[in-house]
């Protein structure tokens, strides 16, 4: 199996001196989902932020499908994006598009055609469950639904890989139960997904591989593991 | 992979550019009045800028015109031989930046005099018997403001008995064109840049409200360049609507200085420039001042934006 992320001794120091990550070594395989659980102040957000070329380390070499994005010139960020999916805690979503608009809108703005947006949009609301509220508005949905909508529009342009930055951190246990279903029929179609997370139960009951951050640093990289420390 | 390719990106498609005006055109809706306060900004610094333009090109032409008209006149001696006259001649020639000698009679001189005071030539009759007026030598220099310098070389020459040029006048009018250029000029960019300011500020305000869906626009891979249009497109617009008055009213107002005005001055030997060049070329030089400010004021604002 190819590396889809490799990491090679990534460092990040923040102008203000703090040292984020210390030496990350790391390779996920194409297909694979991936826990990453931590303190607070672990590192796991700039670990992420890192992943989508949101932040650049300060040492190391990150390759995302065999491409170094370390040193990625500017103006080819845009278009590494487009094979990276990114789904945050707060859904991100335009309140005055309809769901389909906002799934649409990641399309539309890399200039896909019209006729496959509509087909595409239509498939990867289909696949989170939300064909039939397509013509909502964000604030006429609930928590999780809105978080399926902006799940949707990050697949929509089939990135090999989806990044979660704790994609349940604002929906109830219920609900986030749905959004790991998603995320694992999403992930059943070979799509690599790395998901930072504080939620305990569903490390422990669906298990995959978990990569403990702490001070920077993986202090534990264990295949079907389990959240393993105390909040 | 329906990832678009990087040629697709740099030839525009048209429903993006239609995307672009469309969203563009929404947000000036969207903050109508200060919309409308940019314009004005950009309409009154144009309106200025037409008006101290319209002034300037002509009294530049006016100077232009007197400037050429500008000669050395060397009065000779009445006792000079006709050797003497030659030798002068050729040392005339040989000052630096004199590009013409031209010999004048004293008969020719009072002729050119009595034509430019008019029909009134029974009251130089007399004169014509006795002749006043000393043979001269007319020098043309390579620039106008040459004269001066020119004119003190020859005064020192042997059998010349007066140097004239247009003193005066010719400095006096440089040195005002001069003052009113300056003015102007630190007046209309301190006006411009108010106007580039408030555009600024404008698209500042509609980027905030669009914050949001800039990030989101970058997080799924969108170019800055499409991020940058719609603005782009707003400041340009802005600036264009903000040129429409300035463009009407110098075309109004030249109409009344040249067809009213001009004809009292061409009495005077000037002439103003033609209706039509003046006003087509000022009204595309304000309407591409008017593009460039907005534009200049919309990227200058959205540069900040697009690092996310």
């Amino acid at each position: 199996m190819e590396d889809v992320i490799l990491m090679e001794n990534v460092w990040k120091a923040y102008p203000n001196g703090v040292m984020a990550l210390n030496g990350i070594d790391l390779s996920v395989k194409q297909g694979e989902f991936v826990y990453i659980v931590g303190p607070s102040g672990a590192g796991k957000s700039t670990f992420i932020k890192m992943i989508f070329r949101e932040l650049k380390p300060t040492r190391g070499k990150i390759f995302i499908n065999n491409k170094n994005i370390a040193n990625l010139r500017e103006r080819q960020v845009p278009y590494f994006r487009r094979k990276i999916g990114v789904v945050f805690q707060d859904f991100r979503l335009l309140p005055k598009l309809t769901v389909y608009e906002n799934v649409a809108f990641a399309l539309e703005v890399i200039e896909e055609h019209p006729r496959q947006i509509k087909r595409r949009v239509m498939e990867v609301l289909d696949l989170v469950g939300l064909k039939h509220k397509m013509r909502s508005f964000p604030d006429q949905l609930s928590g999780g639904e809105q978080q399926r909508v902006s799940i949707a529009r990050s697949i929509c342009n089939r990135p090999p890989v989806l990044i979660a930055d704790e994609p349940t951190g604002n929906l109830d246990p219920e609900t986030s139960w749905q959004i790991m279903d998603v995320f694992k029929r999403i992930n059943e179609q070979g799509t690599t997904i790395v998901m930072a997370t504080h939620n305990r139960d569903i490390v422990n009951k669906i298990r995959h591989r978990v990569l403990a951050l702490e001070g920077g640093m993986i202090v534990r990289d264990q295949q079907e593991g389990d959240y393993g420390y105390e909040d | 992979m329906c990832a678009t390719s990087r040629k697709v990106t740099t030839a525009m498609k048209i429903r993006t550019l239609k995307r672009h005006i469309n969203e563009s055109f929404k947000s000036l809706g969207r903050n109508g009045w200060m919309t409308f306060a940019s314009v004005s900004a950009v309409t009154v610094s144009l309106v200025l800028v037409g008006l101290f333009l319209m002034v300037m090109f002509n009294l530049n032409k006016i100077a232009g015109d007197i400037e050429s008209d500008v000669e050395v006149r060397v009065y000779l001696d009445q006792s000079i031989t006709q050797a003497q006259q030659d030798a002068l001649q050729q040392d005339l020639k040989q000052i630096k930046n004199v590009q013409s000698v031209r010999f004048q009679s004293k008969k020719e001189g009072l002729n050119s005099l009595m034509e430019s005071l008019g029909n009134d030539k029974k009251s130089f009759a007399d004169l014509q018997k006795e002749n006043p007026l000393p043979n001269a030598f007319i020098l043309k220099t390579k620039k106008p403001e040459q004269t001066i310098a020119v004119a003190r070389e020859v005064k020192n020459l042997p059998n010349v008995t007066d140097v004239r040029y247009g003193k005066g006048t010719v400095e006096k009018l440089f040195h005002f064109i001069r003052i009113a250029r300056n003015v102007g000029v630190v007046l209309i960019i301190g006006l411009l840049f108010t106007s580039v300011f408030l555009i600024a500020n404008t698209i500042k305000l509609t980027i905030v409200a669009r914050r949001r869906e800039i990030e989101i626009m970058k997080l799924v891979g969108a170019t800055n360049a499409f991020v940058r249009w719609p603005y782009f497109i707003e400041g340009l617009v802005m600036g264009i609507l903000g040129s429409v008055i300035p463009v009407i009213l110098v075309m109004v107002v030249y109409r009344f200085a040249y067809y009213s005005l001009g004809g009292n001055l061409q009495q005077m030997f000037i002439k103003l420039i033609p209706y039509h060049i003046m006003t087509t070329n000022l009204s595309l030089l304000l309407v591409g001042i008017g593009a460039l400010i907005g534009v200049w004021g919309s990227l200058s604002s959205v540069r900040k934006f697009l690092k996310v």
